[in-house]
């Protein structure tokens, strides 16, 4: 009994030492933010990086996305209706509000906040973030407010980029196996698509986007412990991003559907 | 000057530091000794303000960094350190030329044009041109200590903390840098701790000993006064015996000397 008090106890001490100390990075960004000069040098190296990063894994995976979306809808409505009808309507609605903004900060977190967490972490264990305060600069400063605004900046670049590259795939399958004209599938589109379910996706894109940098860059000023310590922090900024957006992709969509931005 | 007093560090359970009293005058040398794990680098990094200590006070210059109310303090108190890290703690994103320079941007007024210029500058003094284009990945153990001795000195510090400056470098190149920091001590007049287990270059540098022992300080002198120590603890850490009154276990599954009592 004693002793699954102690797990208990010491579960529930590190859970909250882990939240005080997220609060603090997160309230030290709001201050670095709007007190000090901002490291734009360094945020646009950040931009090009996540953006050259993820670009292309971003592209063709809601290519592929679309292309299984409009096969389905297809195949489904067909052997319901006879026709494949709406799928234009099914595909971009489904990638525009949900898929692309979703898939897109997958794939960031993957790729971009995995490298953010890596190099973080490793200026941890090597010293150089001590030696950034003996420099005379706040890491939080030259380090996180420059890599999360470059996902504030670029995510949401990158969800359009997947909104145009998901719905491309979907019309090419309608196009190749269901014969549908092209006339059909784009105006199917324009007549339902308005710029408020356009907004629903692009809003959560900056949700997720600051989500996703805060939690690989306290990753990454958290690493302790040489290489494994890293790779421990790495794998966990992933992880922890992925269940993020998840989480936060609901809680926003509520908040979406009750703000009317549907 | 820098005053320690009754400085106390603890991580978790663990004590580090139990009550740390040192002074530093201006323009002395004070070389830290001791065994590994026996709190040396902490001290150091509460001397810094990169730790801030339980109990005590470090100030320098009557200034406490635990007491500086806002940022611009914290930048004036910090402003006076340079600080060379054990492994160099340089860059790997940037050139030796922007390593050497990063701090001017935030703790002087110098203007960036100068900036290539004062690198080739303060490399040289470290006995290092032609590299300001390499990479940190690009040099040598014993040149990455020099490019970060570079950058300590760059601001022109009043201070210079050294963390383990000749750990991991071979006997000729450590005598290098124990040169260089006698160099740098003559042409810039600056005050010095430096912390080492290496008693050859604690004797070359130093003004002054203190030698740290589980947390506290176990005696104060000059290089003669430890030398010819009593103390027999001293006189085994000075001349490497294995032994003596300072017990090391030899493997993990060794008893510790108080469980055998």
């Amino acid at each position: 009994m004693t002793a699954l008090l102690d797990v208990a106890g010491s579960w529930f001490l590190e859970l909250a030492e882990t939240l005080g100390r997220g609060a603090m990075l997160v309230r030290s960004t709001a201050f670095w933010l709007f007190r000090a000069r901002i490291e734009w040098r360094q945020t646009l190296i950040q931009m090009v990086r996540i953006g050259v990063d993820s670009f292309p894994v971003t592209a063709a995976t809601s290519l592929f996305t679309g292309m299984v979306l409009a096969l389905e809808t297809g195949s489904s409505f067909r052997s319901l209706f006879n026709e494949p009808l709406f799928t234009g309507t099914i595909v971009s609605f489904a990638i525009v509000k949900e898929l692309g903004p979703v898939m897109t900060a997958l794939v960031v977190a993957g790729r971009a906040g995995a490298s953010v967490a890596a190099e973080i972490g490793t200026m941890q264990v090597t010293e150089q973030i001590d030696a950034l305060y003996t420099l005379g600069t706040d890491p939080v400063r030259y380090l996180v407010i420059p890599r999360v605004l470059a996902f504030i900046l670029v995510l949401p670049f990158l969800v359009v980029i997947s909104d145009f590259s998901g719905i491309l795939g979907g019309y090419l399958v309608a196009r190749v196996k269901y014969q549908i004209p092209p006339s059909v599938f784009w105006h199917d589109i324009i007549d339902t698509m308005r710029v408020r379910h356009f907004m629903h996706g692009y809003i959560k894109a900056y949700v997720f986007a600051v989500a996703v940098s805060l939690i690989c860059c306290y990753k990454g000023v958290t690493a302790r412990g040489g290489a494994e310590g890293v790779g421990k922090s790495t794998t966990q900024a992933v992880v922890l991003s992925m269940v993020a957006i998840f989480v936060l992709d609901y809680l926003a969509t509520a908040v979406l559907v009750a703000l009317g931005i549907t | 000057m820098i005053e320690a007093k009754g400085v106390v560090k603890r991580f978790g359970p663990r004590t580090i530091l139990r009550g740390v009293d040192i002074s530093v005058a201006t323009g002395e040398t004070l070389v830290i000794i001791g065994g590994s794990g026996c709190g040396k680098s902490t001290f150091l990094k509460c001397v810094v303000g990169l730790l801030r200590p339980e109990e005590g006070a470090v100030t320098v210059d009557g200034q406490d960094i635990a007491r500086c109310g806002n940022e611009a303090e914290v930048a004036d108190y910090r402003r006076r350190f340079g600080y060379l890290f054990q492994e160099g703690a340089l860059f790997d994103s940037m050139t030796i030329w922007e390593n050497v320079t990063f701090g001017l941007r935030y703790l002087t007024d110098i203007p960036p044009a100068r900036y290539r210029r004062l690198a080739r500058e303060k490399l040289a003094m470290v006995g290092l041109k032609d590299i300001e284009d390499f990479r940190p990945a690009e040099l040598s153990g014993g040149m990455k200590k020099r490019v970060a001795l570079a950058r300590a000195i760059a601001a022109e510090p009043s201070y210079i903390l050294y963390d383990e400056p000749t750990t991991g470098l071979d006997p000729i190149m450590s005598d290098v840098i124990n040169d260089l920091i006698l160099d740098l001590q003559k042409q810039l007049k600056v005050t010095s701790i430096v912390v080492t287990h290496d008693m050859k270059s604690a004797y070359k540098i130093a003004s002054r000993i203190a030698m740290l022992h589980e947390g506290r300080v176990l005696g104060q002198g000059s290089s003669d006064d430890f030398k010819a120590s009593a103390d027999p603890r001293i006189h085994q850490f000075v001349n490497g015996l294995s032994q003596g009154p300072i017990k090391m276990k030899l493997k993990d599954y060794e008893p510790d000397a108080a469980e055998g009592a």
